[in-house]
């Protein structure tokens, strides 16, 4: 049983793995790079959080 | 496109979710660090003996405790992903920001690879139980940081949800243990006479060898703050959920210590593998033996998962200041995670989980924590003294500042020279190693951050400038 097992797990990371490749692939061939990288850091204090007394 | 912001001057952007409420914050924190409940502190029993073990579980809950509330009030602040590297940013100057956001990628990937580690050495004594021996480890040791990746790559409130539960039943597994041996349900009963029969078998010196270890008990816990971008509620949700997670592990230690060495001559806790495990397996209980055989697999799970999380937003978040190559700090436009991160640090964890043994893994991931615990200590004066408490509003402030910054200092020095008796070739190791991370990033990479662009807390000017 173990074996089997054994062959089960290399199967299932190659798929997890392979999921998140062809994921990665779409997304960066569908979008803009300029859009995928533009987080900014302080936008949930702009909107939300106001530090003042 | 809902995952998308408009600012003010038109141009649209991504950003992470923010979906997450103060249990999830609990999960990421006490998710990490339960593993150590379950496994590891117990090298602290073998270094010094059962009376040195339990000093060094109360003594990193002291020292954990200053980190909980000092970390509480600066992240209740400085809400962004990222955690101590964005406070160091902000509070210290880039150089110092730099070298906080690599000891988080390095302590938590190293926790990570130790993870699915012990996840391998679990499935294999489970096979040895049932006369397989000589189990190959390498494929579950994979498919777990495989599967925990995607999940993480798919979404945070997915995966801090799958935490909260795996966590809770892995804390309940240790209380259920607890309340069954104290009600009899114990073949053995505890058995505590070493404590006067050879109450410190290596001295006083054994004492402070134990404290290396003794760390072991909540590493991680100041990991909930990397989740700072992605709760509703940063200033009331941070600092709940990490109070709440050093309560419950200062709880769950205890307890596992008592049960543990109550039930396990101390000679051979210290060596063993899976300590609650294998007290379970002495009361001579089945359902006890399955239950903590369920919670050493899920706390392991869980705080793998939490690692890949944490680490992969320190990654994003110096990725997207430009301390590291900014195609990093992507944000996936349907999941809302930091996805390129997540996939890059997985190739690292396999390395490090298929080729070092774990011992080095598990020291190289406590000195990088000890270095970020030694940083929050200037920081927080910094902090005070930049920013008083009359002129930002903070989530929580922390009481008897400066004291328990005193005190954090102190024990962080201790324990340097408890891993420096064990493990000093490592340690001056890791120091030469960021040193030259350092000297490449002030020669090298500084030039690329975009220098205005990275202070974005709408704070006043602090004293002094």
């Amino acid at each position: 049983m173990w074996n089997i097992l054994e062959y089960a797990a290399w199967a299932l990371s190659a798929l997890f793995g392979l999921l998140m490749i062809a994921d990665l692939v779409r997304i960066d061939t569908t979008y803009d790079n300029e859009l995928l990288i533009s987080s900014r850091e302080g936008e949930i204090e702009a909107t939300a959080e106001r530090h003042e007394i | 496109m809902e995952n998308v912001t408009s600012t003010a001057a038109g141009a649209e952007r991504l950003r992470l979710a923010r979906v997450l409420g103060p249990a999830h914050v609990w999960a990421l924190g006490v998710g990490i660090v339960l593993v150590g409940e379950y496994m590891g502190w117990n090298f602290s029993v073998g270094k010094g003996g059962m009376i040195a073990g339990l000093m060094a579980c109360w003594v990193a809950g002291l020292l954990y405790t200053c980190v909980a509330m000092i970390d509480s009030e600066v992240t209740s602040t400085v809400a962004a992903a990222g955690g101590q590297y964005a406070q160091a940013k902000h509070i210290v100057g880039p150089l110092m920001a730099f070298n906080v956001g690599l000891f988080l990628v390095m302590a938590y990937t190293m926790l990570e690879a130790a993870n699915a580690i012990t996840v391998g050495f679990l499935l294999d004594t489970v096979a040895g139980m049932q006369g397989q021996a000589g189990l190959n480890q390498q494929p579950f040791i994979v498919l777990s940081i495989m599967f925990l990746a995607w999940l993480n790559y798919r979404g945070v409130l997915a995966t801090l949800t799958f935490n909260l539960v795996i966590t809770a039943i892995a804390f309940i597994a240790i209380i259920a243990l607890f309340v069954s041996v104290q009600l009899g349900a114990s073949a053995v009963p505890l058995d505590f006479s070493a404590i006067t029969s050879d109450p410190l078998p290596y001295g006083w010196v054994g004492i402070v060898a134990s404290l290396h270890f003794g760390l072991w008990y909540y590493l991680g816990i100041e990991g909930t703050c990397q989740a700072a971008e992605e709760v509703r509620s940063p200033a009331r949700s941070l600092p709940y959920g990490t109070m709440a997670g050093i309560m419950t592990l200062l709880i769950a230690a205890t307890m596992t210590w008592y049960i543990c060495s109550g039930l396990i001559p101390w000679e051979y806790l210290g060596q063993a593998g899976t300590p609650l495990f294998d007290a379970a397996r002495i009361t001579g209980n089945t359902g006890l033996m399955v239950l903590l055989f369920v919670g050493t697999a899920f706390a392991t799970l869980a705080s793998a998962n939490g690692c890949i999380n944490d680490a992969s937003r320190a990654w994003f978040s110096m990725s997207r200041d430009r301390y590291l190559p900014s195609w990093f700090g992507a944000v996936h436009p349907v999941y809302r995670t930091p996805y390129r991160a997540i996939v890059f640090l997985v190739p690292i964890a396999l390395i490090f989980a298929l080729g070092a043994p774990l011992d080095q893994v598990v020291t190289f991931s406590i000195l990088s924590g000890l270095l970020g615990y030694t940083f929050m200590t200037f920081n927080m004066v910094m902090f005070r003294n930049k920013w008083p408490l009359d002129k930002i509003k903070r989530g929580y402030v922390h009481p008897f500042h400066p004291l328990p910054t005193i005190v954090l200092l102190i024990l962080c020095s201790t324990a340097y020279f408890a891993v420096f008796l064990g493990y000093g070739t490592q340690l001056s190791a890791m120091m030469c190693f960021y040193i030259v991370a350092s000297l490449w990033f002030h020669f090298r990479r500084y030039k690329f951050v975009r220098r205005g662009d990275q202070f974005t807390m709408p704070w006043p000017k602090p004293n002094g400038y």
